[in-house]
């Protein structure tokens, strides 16, 4: 039994963490590849931006002796939310709003959302230094634990994973009522399908296109700081997770947020799998069997240090099996 | 006052200009059919009163307004509503969020008017959840139009309505146009089948080279000798 809850801890708990926040950061991607035809590499640093404007809010309250039942970095994050968010339009409309209105080339503003990524980059580190924080400050972190009959170890869940599936639920829910129901987000699916038909419906493209931001920018707002919650705040955390996003927004298929949802997860979880080590799983088989055969003492796909091969390689495939990915998306 | 007038209208894509002196007007209940040669300027004499040319010269007045040069999605403001030739229906949507689409800037109740759509165009009430990319072509130019009536415009420019449509479609087509007209929604429409659009026509532009050639009622268009043996095929 121990090996199973292993398994869940290190296998199906991670896999759904990291899926979770690549989800988050993926349906932001895809709809403003949707909405604005470009792919948003600044999109890893509005994350650390959000995670970043957590951590001043949080210090400062902390500062100032305030103190709740949830870490203070938790109960900013509405703020923190629409901080970013507000960002994120200033951003649209001083770099690619210009160059959308001289009727700029998607690739252009490909290009303007690396350099903001840098610029943000610089920024960050400008104030905040190299290092990386934690955004709890003197709080305890709380770990759950489910007794398993029969093991004598836990499953474990921290408080800020917890927190993370709930807002990870709250928010894909909210997204499917938002986009299937309201008025709005039916004006996002319309822009995305068809832009010019919309305009000539009479629907205001810079209204869908300030919602696009304001849903991806809260959106990685939110899963950077939940991201810096669990493990902690650096400067460069969107690095590694451009890449992983990138991946689930094409595997996926680009320009659907349904399937951004479930790309965030297959990468999530198939980068997990790669780096677990299958040899706990076997062990008791080989006891079972009279070991039968042999269990070498770590059995893992990839080595931890290579994860980052994993989303590139499925990312691969994807692009030359099936280029539209899950959910029947667009082909870069 | 005439509804649609169009005076002296120059036009084009950027640096190049295709339209060299358009005239044009459309009483209140009309149908005004375009035609003429492939290049003739048509289907961009529509663009340019929806907005999506660069105007150089002359003006469109609607219903009393100076529209010459408005952007495109102010123009169901005005109650003018347009069909593409094109891609004219929001394939991943729904054909009732088609509908909900082209009723995006009313803000009042519009179900009256969903309804009337739905009494019009009978088979979309059927397959109002299923995706409008689904659809067969002239269900989905059912959709184009009903989406288009979404805003009870007062004038529907349509943009080669039977494009690509097999001719059994066609005159199902025309008779949809003629049911919409009897509405009381004048229609400004371009069309490459030119007798059977002439035959439905108040009135007909014959537009060759960006310019008027000969404006008349439709029937005199098409009894007209030389309009024929040059525009209509004989």
């Amino acid at each position: 039994m121990n090996e199973l809850v292993f398994f869940i801890n290190k296998g199906i708990l991670a896999g759904a963490i990291i899926g979770s926040i690549y989800a988050l950061g993926a349906i932001g991607v895809t709809l403003i590849f949707g909405i604005l035809r470009f792919a948003h590499f600044a999109h890893g640093d509005m994350m650390t931006l959000g995670a970043f404007i957590a951590y001043v809010l949080a210090a400062a309250l902390a500062a100032a002796g305030f103190a709740g039942p949830l870490p203070i970095a938790m109960m900013v994050l509405p703020i923190v939310m629409i901080l970013t968010a507000g960002i994120s339009i200033g951003i649209d409309r001083t770099f690619y709003q210009p160059l959308r209105r001289s009727g700029a080339k998607g690739i252009v503003l490909v290009m303007a959302s690396i350099g903001v990524t840098l610029m943000l980059q610089g920024l960050i580190r400008l104030f905040a230094g190299p290092s990386s924080r934690e955004l709890y400050f003197n709080e305890p972190k709380d770990i759950f634990r489910i007794e398993v009959p029969g093991a004598n170890q836990m499953i474990t869940v921290t408080e800020p994973q917890l927190a993370l599936f709930i807002v990870t639920l709250i928010s894909v829910i909210a997204l499917h009522y938002f986009l299937s129901r309201s008025r709005l987000g039916k004006a996002m699916r319309a822009v995305s399908d068809n832009p010019s038909l919309a305009q000539v419906t009479g629907i205001s493209i810079e209204t869908v296109v300030r919602a696009t931001w304001i849903i991806g920018g809260g959106l990685a707002a939110l899963a950077g700081t939940m991201l810096a919650l669990d493990v902690s705040l650096k400067p460069d955390l969107s690095f590694n997770i451009l890449l992983p996003i990138f991946a689930a927004t094409i595997v996926g298929g680009i320009g659907q947020p349904y399937g951004a949802i479930a790309g965030g997860f297959v990468v999530g979880y198939a980068e997990t799998l790669a780096v677990f080590n299958w040899s706990v799983l076997l062990r008791p088989i080989a006891r079972w069997t009279d070991n039968a055969f042999e269990v070498p003492a770590s059995l893992a796909i990839v080595p931890t240090d290579y994860k980052l091969m994993v989303p590139f390689v499925l990312l691969i495939l994807i692009l030359i099996y099936r280029p539209t990915g899950i959910f029947k998306g667009r082909v870069l | 006052m005439s509804l649609l007038e169009i005076r002296n209208l120059h036009a084009g894509y950027g640096q190049m200009t295709i339209l060299k002196g358009i005239d044009m007007t459309l009483e209140a209940g009309e149908i005004g059919v375009i035609v003429g040669p492939n290049g003739a300027g048509k289907s961009t004499t529509l663009k340019a009163i929806f907005g999506m040319l660069n105007i150089t010269e002359g003006s469109i007045h609607f219903d009393g307004h100076d529209i010459t040069g408005i952007s495109p999605e102010k123009l169901a403001a005005h109650k003018i509503a347009m069909v593409p030739q094109e891609h004219n229906v929001f394939a991943t949507l729904t054909v009732h969020e088609n509908l909900e689409m082209g009723a995006y800037t009313r803000r009042d109740d519009y179900s009256r008017v969903m309804d009337e759509v739905y009494e019009i165009f009978p088979p979309l009430k059927d397959k109002r959840r299923q995706a409008a990319g689904e659809l067969s072509g002239g269900q989905r130019q059912m959709v184009a139009f009903g989406r288009a009536l979404m805003i009870e415009p007062k004038l529907i420019l349509l943009d080669e309505p039977t494009a690509g449509l097999s001719p059994m479609y066609m005159s199902e087509i025309f008779d949809r146009v003629i049911a919409i007209n009897k509405l009381g929604v004048t229609v400004a429409m371009v069309e490459q089948n030119a007798k059977q659009a002439l035959a439905i026509a108040h009135k007909g532009f014959v537009l060759a080279n960006g310019q008027n050639s000969y404006t008349d009622t439709g029937r005199a268009l098409l009894d007209n000798p030389e309009v024929a043996k040059s525009f209509l095929g004989g």
